[in-house]
């Protein structure tokens, strides 16, 4: 029996299936807590299943790679999902053309804060080079945060573990910090949102409001072409 | 819904043969989505299923997420020498980028506000 089930284990654990599978149940379970928890900051979803991932993964001694195999499916939907942005952008065509200038003063003043902040904080706190060209693109949505640490010689998969933890902690302190400032107006606070915690922010910003969560998506699609622009002369400028 | 996927796969794909071709350092993904909302505006509408799909796609972003963030796990010795460092950076940037952009909106829509009520 036992053998029967360790052949039963070796497959699966071979398999893309189970790397896959176990994504969308962790997600799922985490999704569950979120919600048991009124849909609270501080319960992230996205947190809550990579911490149940990388606690399954480590327990059954499962490498990464393997465990990406399956992953990658889910993975791979970052690509399209970006092309999808043009959507809402479209959709908010008019909200874009009325306020074009303050969201776009917004958009570089956010993209180039995230991008030089990141950098100087991490350099002066003393984080070695790589780190701190990982950090650069930490805003932006993966697969353009990660195809900008490539093209500026950071480590893309580290990137990417920067550009996750950026939406949680945006995710989870965007309403104490823009209460603070009695930013009040759902569109000024979405367009914040987006820009500095990307889809994770805006996930959690549609939660919110309708409003709050076009601006956002609105947000998080302009800003990835803002930072693709212009990071690559802050980062030729800075010379980490 | 098909329809509608081959769309953002095909606009995906010519975008990242784009960025191929010109060598530009822009990731193919943006190229495609700035090529998408071209066509819509020349088209004048989104149609339906592409809504459709876009909407559906979009609500489980953050689940999208997940596989790269387990990534987490390659780089446990970095994120143990460099986290004070790394945490800093995360928290008080995003803290930054959040009220600088939102206060920079604020500023600029209350001086185009008064503007468009003058003229």
């Amino acid at each position: 029996m036992g053998d029967r089930l360790s052949d039963i284990w070796v497959y699966l654990a071979a398999s893309p299936l189970l790397g896959l599978t176990v994504t969308l149940l962790a997600y799922q379970a985490a999704h569950w807590v979120y919600l048991r928890a009124n849909m609270s900051p501080f319960a992230n979803p996205v947190a809550l299943s990579i911490a149940l991932l990388v606690a399954i993964l480590w327990f059954t001694d499962t490498p990464y790679a393997t465990y990406f195999d399956g992953a990658q499916f889910v993975h791979f939907l970052l690509g399209p999902a970006t092309v999808a942005l043009a959507v809402p952008l479209y959709a908010n065509l008019a909200r874009l053309k009325r306020e074009l200038l303050p969201i776009i003063g917004a958009l570089v003043a956010g993209a180039l804060t995230a991008a030089v902040s990141a950098m100087a904080i991490g350099w002066l706190a003393g984080a070695s080079r790589a780190t701190v060209i990982s950090l650069a693109p930490k805003s932006v949505t993966t697969p353009i945060a990660m195809g900008l640490a490539e093209k500026l010689g950071g480590l893309p998969s580290l990137t990417a573990v920067f550009v996750v933890l950026t939406g949680i902690i945006g995710a989870v302190l965007a309403r104490s910090v823009l209460d603070v400032l009695r930013v009040d107006d759902d569109a000024v606070r979405g367009i914040a949102i987006g820009v500095a915690a990307h889809g994770i922010g805006t996930a959690r910003a549609f939660q919110v409001s309708a409003t709050m969560g076009a601006f956002a998506g609105l947000a998080m699609g302009l800003s990835g072409v803002v930072t693709t622009l212009l990071l690559p002369l802050v980062v030729r400028v800075a010379q980490p | 819904m098909l329809g509608s996927i081959t769309v953002l796969l095909l606009y995906q794909t010519i975008g990242e043969i784009l960025v191929l071709v010109l060598g530009v350092p822009i990731p193919g993904p943006v190229v495609g989505m700035a090529l998408l909302f071209v066509t819509l505006l020349v088209r004048g509408e989104a149609p339906a299923p592409l809504r459709e799909t876009a909407e559906r796609l979009l609500s489980h972003l953050s689940l999208l997420f997940v596989p790269a963030g387990v990534g987490v796990m390659l780089h446990f010795e970095r994120l143990g020498a460099e986290w004070p460092a790394i945490v800093l950076a995360l928290v008080a940037s995003t803290v930054l980028t959040l009220g600088v952009s939102a206060l920079v909106m604020q500023a600029l829509r209350r001086r185009s506000g008064s503007g468009a009520r003058d003229g």
